[in-house]
C-alpha cells in the first residue's frame, strides 16, 4: 500500500525544510567540527607502526548525553600503577579533536583520571592508552547528545 | 587568581593509592564562542597542569578547549611518606598558580 500525499502539502515541506536549513546556517557561524579522519591522523601520529588493540583502557561516558556542555568521563586502564605511560581522549566531532592528553609520573597512583567535559554534538569519542612497555589499547563510545556545547 | 579546591585526605597509608579531587573556577572559554555583537570571544583555557608530590610527578596534563567550565580532575596518587601535594596550571595569557595541601602517610 502507498500512502498518497496531498499535492498541496508539498510546497510548504519543502520551504519548511528551507527555512530550517537557512536558520541552522545563520545559527552555526563558522563552527568548523573535526572529522573522524583527523582522529585517525592523530592517533596514527601517536601510535606511529604499533599495534593498536581493544581493550585494557576503558573509557566511560554516557551513552545518552542531555548537556554537551558538562559530560563526566572517566578513564581507567586495568594496569598495574606504574604500568601506563599515557592517556589520549579524541572527540572527532568537536572543533577541535583533541580533548585531553596525560603523562603519568612516578608518584601515580591508580592508573585512572575523571574529568568533565565538552562535547559538540553525538559522536564517537576514543580513549587510547600508551603502556610504557611500548603497546597501545583504545576503547571507543559512541553517544547521542541532545543539547550541544560550544553554540551560545 | 582563580579559586581551587583540593580535596585530599589529611592522612593516607604509605605506599596505597588514594584519591584526590580538584576543581578550579575557570570559565575555560573554548574559542568557539560569539558575543551578542557576533564577535568571537577569545580563547582562554588553562592549557597545563602538572601535579607533583614533594617534588616528584604524579601526573602532567594538556587540557584542550573539550574540557568543560570549572575543570573538575579526580584522579589517584601514591605517598611513601608525608609529603605535599602540589599543583600547578597556567592558562592562556601565561598565569601560573600553584596550590598545595599537606599529606600526612602512615
Amino acid at each position: 500500500m502507498t500512502t498518497v500525499v496531498p499535492a498541496f502539502h508539498r510546497p510548504a515541506d519543502t520551504r519548511r525544510r528551507f527555512l530550517l536549513t537557512a536558520a541552522a546556517g545563520t545559527m552555526l557561524p563558522g563552527i568548523a567540527a573535526a572529522s573522524p579522519i583527523q582522529v585517525a591522523v592523530l592517533i596514527r601520529r601517536l601510535v606511529g607502526d604499533a599495534q593498536l588493540d581493544r581493550g585494557r583502557v576503558k573509557l566511560d561516558l554516557p551513552v545518552l548525553v542531555e548537556n554537551g556542555n558538562t559530560v563526566a568521563m572517566t578513564v581507567s586502564v586495568d594496569a598495574p600503577p606504574g604500568t601506563v605511560e599515557s592517556l589520549h581522549v579524541f572527540a572527532e566531532a568537536n572543533p577541535q579533536p583533541e580533548v585531553l592528553r596525560l603523562v603519568f609520573g612516578p608518584r601515580s597512583g591508580v592508573p585512572r583520571i575523571q574529568a568533565r567535559i565538552r562535547l559538540a554534538t553525538s559522536q564517537t569519542v576514543v580513549a587510547i592508552a600508551r603502556m610504557h612497555d611500548g603497546t597501545f589499547w583504545q576503547d571507543s563510545v559512541d553517544l547521542l547528545v541532545t543539547l550541544a556545547a560550544c553554540i551560545d | 587568581m582563580v579559586r581551587v579546591l583540593l580535596n585530599v585526605p589529611k592522612q593516607v597509608r604509605k605506599g596505597e593509592p588514594f584519591d584526590v579531587k580538584l576543581l578550579i573556577s575557570h570559565p575555560m572559554e573554548s574559542g568557539q564562542r560569539r558575543d551578542a555583537m557576533g564577535l568571537a570571544i577569545p580563547r582562554d583555557i588553562i592549557n597545563r597542569l602538572i601535579c607533583t608530590f614533594d617534588g616528584a610527578e604524579v601526573f602532567r596534563m594538556d587540557l584542550f578547549p573539550a574540557i568543560a567550565a570549572n575543570p573538575f580532575l579526580a584522579f589517584s596518587v601514591v605517598a611513601e611518606r608525608s609529603g605535599t601535594l602540589t599543583i600547578a596550571f597556567v592558562d592562556d595569557h601565561g598565569v601560573e598558580q600553584t596550590e598545595t595541601s599537606a599529606v600526612e602517610a602512615v
